[in-house]
């Protein structure tokens, strides 16, 4: 058994916890050991990517307990770049954050390591109880995050999103109930096994609990009808949790892509492609929604949350096709929606911190320290994620409009997105002009006395340099995600090498 | 046991729904509550219903329960407990932070959470004027 697939869970386990105990009153000390330890997850994350790069897949059993019985870790490629994706994102967030919010409330750290423990435990599990638990770490932390710094609308905020959650966990469990009770086994890859074999009779409730169970992940993907409580949160969260929180919406798309290609996939029987129906129109729905809330957006942050709402629909949608060539693309454009969605919410809050009274809002005001610096980023994040050329959202929506062509859908793919992308780029445009250039037309302000924090616009800037190394290698990039969809549409070798430890061990 | 049991998963879910959907937090968490404790009933019962059968190897057991969905909920219940002691800590400090318990947030959209602001009205210490009709009520 390789050790190493269980390292992305234990290392922010165990630091949250030293973080707690030892840390608590140290700033200094904690973020010294938060910094550490997301550099080290960074390191495990690719020596991971690499080790899955050759196409097979490992499981861990915990506790060496045969597979349908214990609880598994399953390493392949999806689940290798999901951790790479989180790894960087959170230490480009954390570089971020230790410029200041983090002093702004307590126990910042403990709960960031902990939230990226959930994370990367959701990625790698390949039990769906164990996912269940995996999702409560991961939200609980992001309930302490939320609220971090405090003030009453963000805890007022923070209250409708666990509620939110809440109800949804009791959704997840009861679908969970109904999976266990027709097939009698919580693995992914056993359920993979077993489905094609439920009796006509138990189809019903199979199906039912399946339904119930991507209407949980659509509300953690932020799918319409189920996408409300996005904007809300999102844009009165602390900006760098925001940005972090845009690993959170593809911790749905994820759990998606996931089942329901391996158990509901070609082989499920009477219950194949069980998520296509329900998925492809909502996915566009959510599309068209989320990039006409950008153009009615009223701050820069609720402008980010509906750009997250779009890119989420678009990439659902496209995961709706079910075939490996738009999921590769679906993957491509994931990778690239969740970098340029964290730069964008951290881009909101440097202006949202250096504008005072008027914060992130779409309203002129006086010029600000850095407003050009500020500006070009921003500039680049808008560029990235409406989809013009030359960066990464322009290959991403390629991709996607390639991959879609032989579904029956396509013309309302190319319709919507194109439109879509049109809105998107008016509704930026807007946003970018009122913050940076009415600027001049305002009374010039005391000059604000803000230090310049080079970490802070240091992370924004390797979040973008991202994107642009995502355009730079988007050919290789592309090649080993179309071996990673590959790998998801032949489920055959997932399933072996989970349920095959178990005769390993034994 | 069956028509009990599902009456009372039913039943709670039912209260449970229609709590969750007040506008102010108390109904909801007891919603919420309600919400969980059918869940963990549901979830118990998914090992089928049976009296007097041992989970785990026992001598002279004529038969077994599933002990799974046992372990699940012994999972769901502490998760769902500790999530009800957060929410009802977040729910205190918005009320007091804000200064009205609606779960909408405060704003143009509901109208209702500014009239009962005891912090916009200056009302802390006084007990609130009796009111005529329902409407502004949870």
């Amino acid at each position: 058994m390789n050790h190493a697939l269980i390292l992305p869970i234990l290392l922010p386990a165990v630091v949250g916890a030293v973080l707690v105990i030892v840390a608590r009153h140290d700033a200094l000390l904690a973020r010294a050991l938060s910094l550490t330890s997301s550099v080290l997850m960074l390191g495990i994350a690719i020596m991971l990517l690499v080790m899955a790069s050759d196409g097979s897949v490992r499981s861990y059993a915990l506790g060496a307990w045969p597979a349908p019985f214990g609880i598994v870790l399953a390493l392949d490629r999806l689940s290798a770049l999901m951790l790479v994706l989180t790894a960087v994102l959170g230490l480009g967030v954390l570089v971020y954050a230790v410029c200041g919010w983090d002093q702004r409330g307590r126990h910042f750290h403990p709960l960031f390591q902990f939230e990226l423990m959930g994370i990367n435990g959701a990625f790698l599990t390949g039990d769906f109880f164990n996912l269940f638990v995996f999702f409560e770490i991961l939200l609980i932390a992001s309930y302490g995050l939320m609220v971090h710094g405090g003030g009453g609308l963000r805890v007022k905020a923070g209250v409708q999103y666990v509620v939110t959650n809440l109800i949804g966990s009791s959704v997840f469990l009861i679908a969970v109930g109904m999976i266990y009770n027709v097939t009698g086994t919580l693995n992914m890859a056993d359920l993979a096994r077993v489905v094609p074999q439920v009796p006509a009779a138990d189809q019903a409730l199979l199906q039912t609990g399946a339904v119930l169970l991507l209407m949980v992940f659509a509300v953690k993907a932020a799918l319409v009808p189920l996408h409300f409580w996005l904007p809300g949160t999102y844009a009165n969260a602390p900006g760098p949790v925001a940005a972090l929180f845009a690993i959170m919406t593809k911790v749905g798309a994820y759990s998606i892509i996931r089942l329901y290609v391996l158990a509901f996939g070609a082989d499920a029987g009477e219950a194949a492609w069980l998520a296509a129906p329900w998925l492809l129109p909502a996915g566009l729905v959510t599309l068209v929604l989320g990039m006409t809330g950008v153009l009615a957006a009223r701050s820069l942050g609720q402008m980010a949350s509906f750009a997250v709402i779009g890119s989420m629909g678009m990439l659902l949608a496209t995961v709706a096709v079910f075939t490996a060539q738009a999921t590769s693309a679906a993957l491509y454009y994931l990778i690239h929606s969740t970098l340029g969605a964290g730069a964008l919410f951290l881009i909101a809050d440097l202006v949202a911190e250096r504008r005072g009274g008027q914060r992130d809002r779409l309203v002129a005001a006086p010029k600000f320290a850095q407003g050009g610096l500020i500006a070009g980023l921003f500039f680049v994040a808008a560029i990235a994620i409406t989809g013009m050329p030359p960066l990464s959202g322009f290959i991403g929506k390629l991709l996607v409009l390639d991959g879609v062509r032989e579904s029956a859908h396509a013309a309302w793919f190319w319709a919507l997105i194109l439109s879509t992308s049109l809105i998107a780029i008016i509704g930026f445009s807007r946003a970018g002009s009122i913050v940076f250039w009415k600027t001049h037309a305002q009374p010039a302000a005391a000059a604000p006395t803000r230090r310049s924090d080079a970490p802070a616009l240091f992370a924004v800037g390797g979040l973008l340099a991202c994107l642009v190394l995502l355009t730079v290698f988007a050919g290789q990039v592309h090649g080993w995600l179309e071996l990673a969809a590959a790998q998801l549409y032949a489920p055959a070798g997932y399933i072996d090498a989970v349920l095959g430890t178990a005769q390993g061990v034994r | 046991m069956e028509f009990l049991v599902a009456s009372a998963i039913g039943v709670m879910t039912a209260a449970g729904i229609y709590l969750v959907l007040r506008a102010r937090t108390f109904p909801v968490v007891i919603g919420l509550s309600l919400l969980t404790y059918a869940t963990n009933l549901f979830l118990f019962a998914t090992g089928r219903l049976a009296i007097n059968q041992p989970p785990v190897i026992a001598v002279n057991a004529v038969g077994y329960i599933d002990p799974l969905p046992q372990a699940l909920v012994l999972t769901a219940i502490v998760i769902s407990f500790g999530m009800t002691a957060v929410v009802v800590v977040m729910a205190l400090r918005a009320y007091l932070e804000t200064g009205n318990d609606h779960v909408d947030l405060p704003g143009d959209a509901s109208p209702e959470a500014s009239e009962d602001d005891w912090k916009q009205r200056g009302r802390r210490q006084q007990p609130p004027p009796a009111r005529s009709g329902g409407g502004a009520r949870a």
